[in-house]
């Protein structure tokens, strides 16, 4: 594959500017992940509205590659205004669709980190069910 | 004294051994710079392997048939062929193993479980893989003995000045490092610490796993206690790596894995050990394999690891000029002559992921990540590197694709 298919410009876009980038103090809900195959760090912090329940703000921080940083931004965009449950159920196919281009495995652990990092924090604070394949995530302890 | 006469390897001739550049990649030839994580393999260790599974085949050390007996010679062949690479005094000091991470594990389990205590140090580099980390500091922590850390300094080199504020710390029991390092190249001046070590008393353990394949490799020269390495980073298949040890050691030693072959008489009561080095070779060994890491060393010796040292040397010059030309990149580890044929680097602004990714399209295949060190990574303050890494096969055009590969993911990605 050509790289200039895989870095779209709306790849590109998010990843030279990404949306939602930054921490909310005393954050409702918020976990961090890694990605143990490049090191790669997501945080993400969420505020939920007066229900409690549907997500009012939310932001990212961390480091990693074009992939990560550009899914985790248009993650941002794609879960503002839905339920903690709402997003639980979000499967990952939604994300991937927006992100749009063809996926290596080893790419595809870049492109849902930062899905995973936040059905983890809305897992912690609201207990929302987390499936199999994000728990990896929620036993990780970092620094 | 007769002067070595240097020989020069002919890279592309040797390329014709290796069917894997017989293919493109995305349309382009393969420019595979990633041969510190693995070698490819030529055709005579293929071959060598085909024709044992075909000719020679079956157990080893179990059957009195001829089949067997041809199997058990060129097994043991090759356990001599290993001793010869290393110097080793003798082929009963030489283990098979699955690889040398393998092998450093038995030395962690087998001898550090026995000879670690409280008040006791085992020391590793920050230069280390994990291969020679973790197990040092798991088995440490068991034991109830400590970890230490030889610092390396920002060029990547160790940083010997700090020896003698850990020998403060404790009794030092064991010292562990590498020869060359995977994620730098860094040559260690291993006989200072054997030196080191030996004065207090320690154990000396060389994982020679990136060394093997581009530097000569002696272990008397060195004065170490025990060396590791993989086939499958020298031209060999994976699955099989050796562990060379002291003989006195390697017998005072308990066993690693347990099972057959590795027994002199099992009893309800009581089992007891076999012979070093059946002692440690518990069931079946990767006998096919250990017959292409045979043919592995046939490989290197008909072309002198001396001259694949000198080509990767010649290598690395022109890749970290070249690079050194391109702004935004960053280089880490030592100059030229101090370091194997690796060349790890990151380019401003763009996360290794990116570049290998870029450089994927272009037919040149890199190594993106942390290379199994994530203590020297939190050294060098990055999470990954990219790291290019040359080989008895590497041509220097290779390196004007790889300078033009991050050239490229500069326009895109910058």
């Amino acid at each position: 594959m050509a790289a200039e298919d895989l870095y779209r410009e709306v790849i590109l876009d998010h990843y030279k500017n990404p949306r939602g980038h930054g921490v909310i103090e005393n954050a409702d809900a918020q976990a961090e992940g890694v990605n143990p195959l490049c090191g790669d760090e997501v945080s993400i912090f969420v505020q939920f509205a007066d229900d409690g329940e549907t997500v009012e703000d939310v932001k990212f921080s961390g480091r990693g590659c074009a992939i990560s940083q550009a899914s985790t931004s248009m993650l941002m965009e794609m879960v503002k205004g839905r339920t903690a449950h709402e997003i639980a159920e979000l499967p990952k196919e939604e994300l991937l669709g927006e992100v749009g281009i063809p996926l290596t495995p080893i790419r595809l652990k870049c492109a849902l980190l930062g899905l995973g990092v936040l059905k983890v924090a809305l897992h912690r604070a609201k207990g929302t069910p987390l499936p199999e394949e994000w728990a990896g995530l929620d036993e990780l302890e970092l620094s | 004294m007769a002067v070595k006469a240097q020989s020069r390897l002919d890279a592309r001739r040797l390329r014709a051994d290796f069917p894997i550049f017989e293919q493109q990649i995305h349309g382009k030839p393969l420019a595979y710079l990633d041969s510190a994580v693995t070698s490819q393999k030529p055709r005579q260790v293929l071959d060598a392997m085909h024709t044992f599974y075909e000719t020679s085949y079956a157990n080893v050390h179990r059957g009195v048939y001829t089949l067997s007996e041809r199997a058990t010679a060129e097994f043991e062949q090759a356990r001599e062929k290993v001793a010869g690479f290393i110097n080793a005094p003798s082929a009963r000091e030489i283990v098979f193993t699955r690889q040398a991470t393998e092998a450093l594990n038995l030395i962690a389990y087998a001898w550090g479980l026995n000879n670690l205590g409280p008040g006791d140090l085992a020391v590793v580099t920050e230069l280390e893989h994990h291969s020679n980390f973790v197990p040092w500091q798991y088995i440490a922590k068991r034991a109830g003995a400590e970890l230490r850390m030889i610092r390396v300094t920002d060029d990547g080199e160790l940083d010997l000045d700090g020896l003698d504020e850990i020998g403060r710390d404790g009794a030092v029991k064991v010292v562990a490092t590498n020869l060359v390092s995977n994620a730098l190249g860094t040559i260690n001046p291993v006989e200072k610490l054997v030196e080191w070590a030996h004065a207090r008393g320690a154990i000396m353990v060389v994982d020679a796993a990136q060394a093997a394949p581009h530097h000569p490799v002696d272990v008397q020269a060195l004065g170490c206690d025990f060396l590791a390495l993989s086939a499958h980073k020298m031209c060999g298949p994976t699955g099989v790596g050796a562990l060379w040890g002291r003989r006195e050691l390697l017998e005072a030693m308990e066993p690693f894995n347990l099972g057959g072959h590795m027994i002199s008489k099992v009893r309800f009561e009581e089992t007891t050990w076999g012979e070093v080095p059946q002692k440690f070779e518990a069931g079946t060994m990767p006998i096919a394999e250990a017959v292409g890491l045979g043919a592995a060393i046939d490989y290197l010796n008909g072309i002198g690891v001396e001259a694949v040292e000198a080509h990767e040397q010649e290598l690395a010059a022109v890749a970290l000029e070249r690079l050194g030309d391109v702004p935004g990149v960053l280089l880490y580890g030592p100059p030229a002559d101090r370091r194997a044929g690796i060349v790890s680097f990151n380019v401003e602004g763009i996360h290794p992921h990116d570049v290998s990714q870029v450089l994927d399209s272009e037919g040149v295949a890199i190594r993106a990540g942390h290379h199994c060190c994530q203590p020297l990574m939190t050294r060098l303050g990055v999470a990954a590197t990219n790291r290019a890494s040359f080989y008895l096969y590497t041509v220097p055009e290779e390196i004007d694709r790889l300078v033009d590969g991050i050239r490229k993911a500069q326009k895109i990605l910058g």
